[in-house]
Parts: C-alpha cells; sequence; structure tokens
C-alpha cells in the first residue's frame, strides 16, 4: 500500500518537474532571444572572431555582475542573464526532487538529493575547486 | 602539397554549404561580422540539432567540432557554447519523457552525485590539458559514438535477482511494457557509478551530453531496462552539463555572442526535429549520421595529432 503511494508521489512530482522545465527553457528561451536581437541591431555590424581565447569580461562571468548589467541595459548582459536562466533550470529541477524526497521523509534520498544539489550551487555560485 | 588545401574537411564543407546553398557563397574569413557569422553558426547548429534528434544520438557531440574545425571557433568556447546548448535540449526532450512513467528518478540523483562531481572536477582540470590532447580525447570519444551507434539495440534479459547496494538505496522498481508492469533489479550499483563519474568528466572537458557512456552503464553494466536507461540518462543530462556551466560562466568560456546562436539554433532544430520523428521513421538517417561522426573523428584525430 504505501509502496504505490510513494509510486503515484514520484510519478505526479516528476509531471510537475516536467512542466517546470518546458517553463525554465521557455523562459530562458525567450530572454536570450529579446537579448539576441538586441545585441545584433547594436553590435551586428562589429568584427566578430572567436579563434582565439580572450575569456569573457568580469561583468560577464558572474551572476551578480551579469544581474547589473541588465539593470545598466546592456544586451550582452541580457544574453548571459537568459543563458544562466537556462542553467538554473536543471537546478531548480533537482531543488524540487528534494522537496518530494523531504515530503516522502525519505532520508537516505534527501542526504543524496542534497549533495547533488550543494554541487550544482557550488559550481554555479564559486565556480572554483 | 595538395594536403594543405583541405582547411576545411569535407563535413564542415557540407555542413557549411548546406546551410548556405539558399544564401549564395559563403567564405569563412576573420572579418565576418557578428550578424553574418550569428546566423550562419545558427543555422549550421539547427541543422545539428536537428540531425541529432532525428537519429536519437543528440547533437551535442557534434557541435564542438562543427564550431571548431568548421568555423575556427576555439575550443573553449566552443565546449561553453555546447554545454549551453545540451542544457537546452536535454531539459526540453525530459520533459516530454517524464511522462511515460520510465525514468528511475533514484537511479538518476544517485548517479548524479558521481556525474555532477566529475563534472565539476574535469570542468577545473580543462585548462591544464593542452588543446590538441582535447582534441584526440575527443576524437576517440567520436569514434566510440559512432561503434556503439552501430550496434543493434536488442533489450536484455531483465534481471529481479536482488543486490545489496540496489536494496539500500532502493533502486529496484517497475517499468510499463505491453504486458504491464513489469519488475526490475538493479546491478553492479559501484561499477556503475564509478563509471558515471568518468561520463561527468568527459561530459565537461569536451562540452558533451556523454549520454552513450550514461546508457552504456546503466544498460550494460546495471541491467536497467533500454528504455528505462534511455530516459534516465536524459534526465541526467542536463543536472550534469548544469554543473560543467556553472563552473564555464566563472572561467570566461561562456560568450553571449556565440552562444545564443548555437543554443537558439540547436534547441530549434532538436524541437522540429522532435516533430518530424513523431510522423515519420528516420532510421535511415543513423547510419549517414554515423559516417558523419566517424569522419569528424578522423579530422580531430589528425588536427589534435598534428598539434
Amino acid at each position: 500500500m504505501s509502496n504505490t503511494s510513494v509510486r503515484w508521489n514520484d510519478h505526479a512530482v516528476e509531471q510537475l518537474v516536467g512542466r517546470l522545465l518546458q517553463f525554465g527553457v521557455l523562459t530562458a528561451a525567450i530572454v536570450t532571444i529579446i537579448g539576441g536581437l538586441l545585441l545584433l541591431i547594436q553590435h551586428g555590424s562589429a568584427e566578430a572572431s572567436y579563434a582565439v581565447f580572450r575569456g569573457e569580461p568580469a561583468h560577464l562571468t558572474s551572476v551578480g555582475g551579469i544581474l547589473r548589467g541588465v539593470r545598466d541595459m546592456r544586451s550582452e548582459s541580457l544574453v548571459q542573464l537568459g543563458l544562466v536562466l537556462l542553467i538554473a533550470t536543471p537546478v531548480t529541477r533537482v531543488a524540487f526532487t528534494l522537496v518530494a524526497f523531504v515530503l516522502q521523509r525519505d532520508r537516505t534520498y534527501v542526504v543524496v538529493t542534497s549533495i547533488v544539489l550543494a554541487v550544482l550551487l557550488y559550481g554555479l555560485v564559486f565556480g572554483h575547486l | 602539397m595538395p594536403l594543405r588545401k583541405a582547411k576545411y574537411g569535407p563535413v564542415q564543407r557540407a555542413l557549411v554549404s548546406a546551410v548556405a546553398a539558399g544564401a549564395g557563397d559563403v567564405h569563412i574569413s576573420r572579418a565576418m561580422t557578428t550578424l553574418t557569422l550569428a546566423l550562419i553558426i545558427g543555422s549550421a547548429s539547427f541543422f545539428a540539432g536537428l540531425l541529432g534528434s532525428l537519429t536519437g544520438l543528440g547533437g551535442g557531440i557534434i557541435i564542438v567540432p562543427l564550431l571548431t574545425l568548421g568555423f575556427h571557433v576555439n575550443f573553449r568556447y566552443a565546449v561553453g557554447a555546447s554545454i549551453i546548448s545540451i542544457i537546452a535540449t536535454s531539459s526540453g526532450a525530459a520533459s516530454a519523457y517524464v511522462r511515460e512513467g520510465f525514468t528511475n528518478v533514484r537511479v538518476g540523483i544517485l548517479l548524479e552525485v558521481a556525474t555532477t562531481l566529475g563534472a565539476l572536477i574535469g570542468a577545473a582540470v580543462t585548462g591544464l590539458i593542452s588543446e590538441s590532447a582535447l582534441q584526440i580525447l575527443f576524437g576517440l570519444v567520436l569514434l566510440f559514438t559512432a561503434y556503439r551507434s552501430m550496434k543493434p539495440r536488442a533489450e536484455h534479459l531483465i534481471l529481479t535477482t536482488p543486490d545489496k547496494w540496489s536494496e539500500r538505496f532502493r533502486l529496484d522498481s517497475t517499468y510499463p511494457t505491453t504486458a504491464g508492469m513489469q519488475p526490475y533489479s538493479v546491478q553492479h550499483v559501484p561499477a556503475g557509478f564509478g563509471l558515471m563519474f568518468v561520463a561527468g568528466i568527459l561530459s565537461a572537458l569536451l562540452g558533451i551530453g556523454s549520454g552513450i557512456i550514461k546508457v552504456l552503464a546503466m544498460d550494460q553494466l546495471m541491467r536497467l531496462p533500454f528504455k528505462v536507461s534511455t530516459t534516465t540518462s536524459n534526465f541526467m543530462i542536463g543536472v550534469t552539463a548544469a554543473a560543467s556551466a556553472g563552473v564555464y560562466l566563472h572561467y570566461g568560456y561562456i560568450d553571449p555572442t556565440l552562444a545564443f546562436p548555437v543554443m537558439l539554433g540547436v534547441l530549434g532544430g532538436a524541437l522540429v526535429g522532435a516533430r518530424v520523428l513523431a510522423r515519420s521513421k528516420t532510421q535511415w538517417l543513423r547510419p549517414i549520421f554515423t559516417a558523419i561522426v566517424v569522419v569528424t573523428a578522423a579530422e580531430m584525430l589528425y588536427k589534435g595529432a598534428r598539434g
């Protein structure tokens, strides 16, 4: 009995998570498209080359810098925000999975999912080992 | 020296000319504008996403070769753009798969500990590895992908023998078949976990989804049913890629001007591919894609060996 209710919960959560993924990708794509169009309008005629790696300027490499750039209406920052939203989509998915395991009082998987979430957030926030 | 003239390989020429067919002659030079390059790279990425989706092999594996060999994009920028496009396609595809009830969430999240840690380490050490070494590694992974994609997909025997680790982590589950819900048990959990760590490292180093290795670990080693392996792999690819992408953002590998046409192109191609796939059989495309992968592997190995 309890086993079937756990399975159903898993399934219900997955349905919700599926919607969440679609919503996340859609939102990220819309922000990226708007930013990309602005970028092409403003800098479309500039010469482009990606042959040499120079690294990105500081305002495009951290979440805080990107948000400040968006506030200053920089088009490349808006594109980068869309990409960060995209990166955040699977992270949010793991967070939802964690909530589901907490609700199921599944201690083992609360720990397992917390480790995955911690690794993801560490990469996104600090980015250095 | 006739060899010197082959600046672009046959695959790249084919891809570029396929894209440029309607737009007249396209000559890749350093003096292209952002707009022109975005349009060409976006169209080529659309084509890669479409092919990857139609063959079920994912476009991620050919994005980095397409960008580096075809458009002279630096390897690190290419990896950054590719990993972003992988998150987009896997999240889009996964939302369709979870409705089918095949995904084993426990197996997925447990193995994600290995893939995300591998990805974090891989992304952190990639700067220490030479570009030619990465190209050779990429070539070998492409060859392995081609080899695996040619093998027939026969469903193996579904086991129900209990396993110590599977019991501890309650991994055994059921999946829908024509004969109703079929129970299965999971084998060789530590070995599968180890292989997933490798998959995570490769994903970060090369900007690929590592779907082939993930399916290999779950299908062959852990003996999950094939459908469960592929859907759970898809569930994991986006999470693994997100771990790498976070680190790459900080290292400056993600260039917005390059990443946006690649991401939108691949995503668009994958979405169109999924629509086509629902209506028609595309099995005949598989050998073509495999041939492209083999030729690309040869070029990657050649470029890597030449230094």
